[in-house]
């Protein structure tokens, strides 16, 4: 393989509780720790280990939102990847919309693996990489948990509800990553330092001229109903008790 | 007038429950014609079923070798070459709709909806985002598809008693070579399945291994209850995938759901929040379980297990 192209987007950090902003009109994040997406974590850790492994040369990270993605795009580098592209857009880009974008940075590129995340943590989409695939009219192997290559072919592993299957797709193709795949790299000091010099690519959304289509309309948020802490029992009996009570054993 | 085709799921043999959820959510869709259609290698029983679901009006098949393992790759364009006068398709948002329906979306030059939780009109849902942390309400564009997953645990399965005509159909499409099924490693069966039981005990990483959590199947046992686990007790090993509940897990809605050596962290809480009643124990009495949980009990988990599964035993 030459080339790997990684999805790195920029989002609230997993370990922020948000909350609906109280005219409705969105959710609160000024001032909010941002992160790489954990699921692109992981995804960019497996292309680095596939390029470790000798069987890519290069890994680039791609990520589509404001100027300040560039901080997400540079942890990438300082993990370990080669090169970045920032595809610059002041608004929030739909997923549809994000894979023709990422489709333009392929005809572009040309790689031989795409590795998304399974599932961006602020709007739940879970639709980038599969629609991506099918602009490509390539393989998709969604909510993988390993991977193994074979010439011009992956197998892989997936996640499924009744358990794992195993898919083998030809290459070029497009992977999305779930959270066993592998466990991400901390990023080293005089790694942060290299990162600075590493190529950093920006592009504005209007050049790579995707047009947004059919688009949602998010006419409101709302918070979701809390559910309220109930009673506090002292023994088993007591439980069995209130249990009985409730009529569920 | 709206027209809902809905993509079942099935393991071959039967309707997975997921397909008569998205029955459900599909009716809420006012003034509509529901049409059910099933891909398989040979689907007529599967059809069958479909067609007995209540509100279905009617089931198409269709038979193929290539069908007889759901692959996106090759469902998708099948799909689209069915959705003609469609204005609504809709799969569940399980793992086998979570990878199929966006193709589907991205082949119609649409967005999709994902978790559908609530239909307030033909083109206007609600959905949650943020791990559950905020609910939206989208407007889906007049004109064009409305392509949509369903979240399970917002529906009751529709009930049977339906008659729906079934018609065997053949779609003309072409099928990519480039995605091949090899294998299927499916968790046990003998247990009630973590999706559609009325009961789940889910054990944490406070188990401590795999041995451990022996005493949460003997629990669920005794309740004739699914089990589930946290993401950390996945991750450690305990138990397969598959038992995963949460944001990035399963997203159940049981009667009854028994977090046992849980913490309660929002990707935890995600998957449960639609469960009627929440019981936690957990030796930590400020662990965020308790503010969720409908009955707390603090204490040693491995003297509390064994004594409330005797209790229930007698
Ligand atoms: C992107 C992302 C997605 C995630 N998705 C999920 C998901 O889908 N599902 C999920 O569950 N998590 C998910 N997580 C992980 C989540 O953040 C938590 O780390 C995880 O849920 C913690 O699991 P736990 O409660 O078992 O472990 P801990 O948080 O370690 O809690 C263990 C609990 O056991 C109690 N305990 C210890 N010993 C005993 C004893 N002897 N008796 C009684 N109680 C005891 C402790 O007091 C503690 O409260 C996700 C995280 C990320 C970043
Ligand atoms: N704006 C973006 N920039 C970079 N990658 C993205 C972006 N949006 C989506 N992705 C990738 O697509 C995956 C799935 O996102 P989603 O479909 O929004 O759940 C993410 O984990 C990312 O890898």
């Amino acid at each position: 393989m030459e080339k790997i192209l990684v999805g790195l987007k920029r989002v609230v950090d997993y370990n922020v509780r948000v909350r609906v902003k109280s005219d409705g009109s969105g959710v609160d994040t000024d001032g909010v720790k941002m992160s790489i997406n954990p699921f692109d974590e992981i995804a960019l850790e497996e292309a680095l280990r596939i390029r470790e492994r000798g069987e890519a040369k290069e890994v680039i990270v791609v990520s589509i939102g404001t100027s300040e993605a560039q901080q997400q795009l540079r942890t990438g580098l300082a993990m370990g990847a080669d090169r970045a592209i920032l595809v610059e857009s002041t608004t929030a880009v739909d997923p549809l919309t994000s894979a023709k974008m990422f489709l333009k940075l392929i005809e572009k590129e040309n790689p031989d693996l795409v590795i998304l995340g399974k599932q961006a943590i602020d709007n739940d989409n879970i639709q980038t990489g599969q629609m991506l695939a099918a602009l490509w009219g390539r393989p998709q192997a969604t909510f993988a948990s390993e991977l193994v290559f074979d010439g011009n072919r992956a197998k892989v592993t997936r996640e499924v509800d009744i358990g794992l299957e195993t898919i083998e797709i030809d290459l070029p193709a497009v992977i999305t990553a779930d959270l066993r795949l592998n466990e991400p790299r901390y990023v080293k000091l005089p790694d942060i330092m290299k990162a600075k010099k590493k190529p950093l690519e920006q592009i504005s959304a209007a050049d790579l001229a995707v047009a947004t289509v059919n688009a949602l309309v998010e006419s409101a948020y709302e918070p979701p109903q809390q559910r309220q802490k109930g009673i506090m029992v002292s023994d088993v009996p007591e439980l069995v008790a209130a249990l009985k009570d409730k009529g569920l054993v | 007038m709206s027209k809902v085709l809905v993509i079942a799921e099935h393991d071959g043999n039967k309707l997975n429950a997921s397909t008569a959820k998205c029955v459900a959510c599909a009716s809420g869709i006012p003034d509509s014609e529901i049409h059910v259609v099933i891909f398989a290698s040979a689907g007529e029983k599967l059809a069958a079923d479909a067609a007995g679901l209540a509100s279905v009006d009617k089931v198409m098949y269709v038979d193929n070798s290539s069908n007889e393992h759901a692959l996106a790759a090759v469902l998708a364009p099948q799909i689209v070459s069915l959705a003609g006068d469609y204005t609504h398709i809709f799969g569940p948002s399980t793992t086998f709709g979570k990878d199929l329906m966006p193709r589907v979306a991205a082949l119609l030059d649409v967005n999709q909806i994902s978790d559908v939780m609530e239909v307030i009109g033909s083109h206007s849902f609600k959905r949650p985002i943020y791990a559950g942390n905020a609910i939206l309400t989208v407007e889906a564009p007049e004109g064009t598809a409305v392509v949509a997953t369903v979240r399970t645990a917002s529906y009751r399965a529709v009930g049977n008693g339906g008659a729906a005509p079934v018609e065997q159909i053949t779609v003309s499409a072409d099928l990519p070579q480039h995605t091949r099924f090899v294998s299927l490693q499916a968790g046990k069966s003998d247990r009630p399945d973590l999706q559609t039981a009325s009961k789940v005990v889910s054990g944490g990483r406070a188990l401590a291994s795999s041995e451990n959590f022996e005493i949460i199947f003997r629990l669920a046992e005794a309740l004739g209850a699914g089990v589930g686990a946290s993401r950390a007790a996945v991750d450690a090993g305990y138990v397969p995938n598959e038992l995963q509940v949460g944001q990035t897990g399963k997203i159940i809605a049981p009667d009854l759901y028994i977090a046992i050596g849980i913490s309660g962290a929002i990707q935890h809480l995600t998957g449960i929040k639609d469960a009627g009643t929440i019981v936690a124990i957990n030796k930590d009495a400020d662990a965020p379980i308790f503010d969720v949980a409908d009955i707390g009990l603090v204490g040693d988990l491995f003297k509390i297990i064994p004594e409330l599964e005797k209790a229930i035993r007698s």
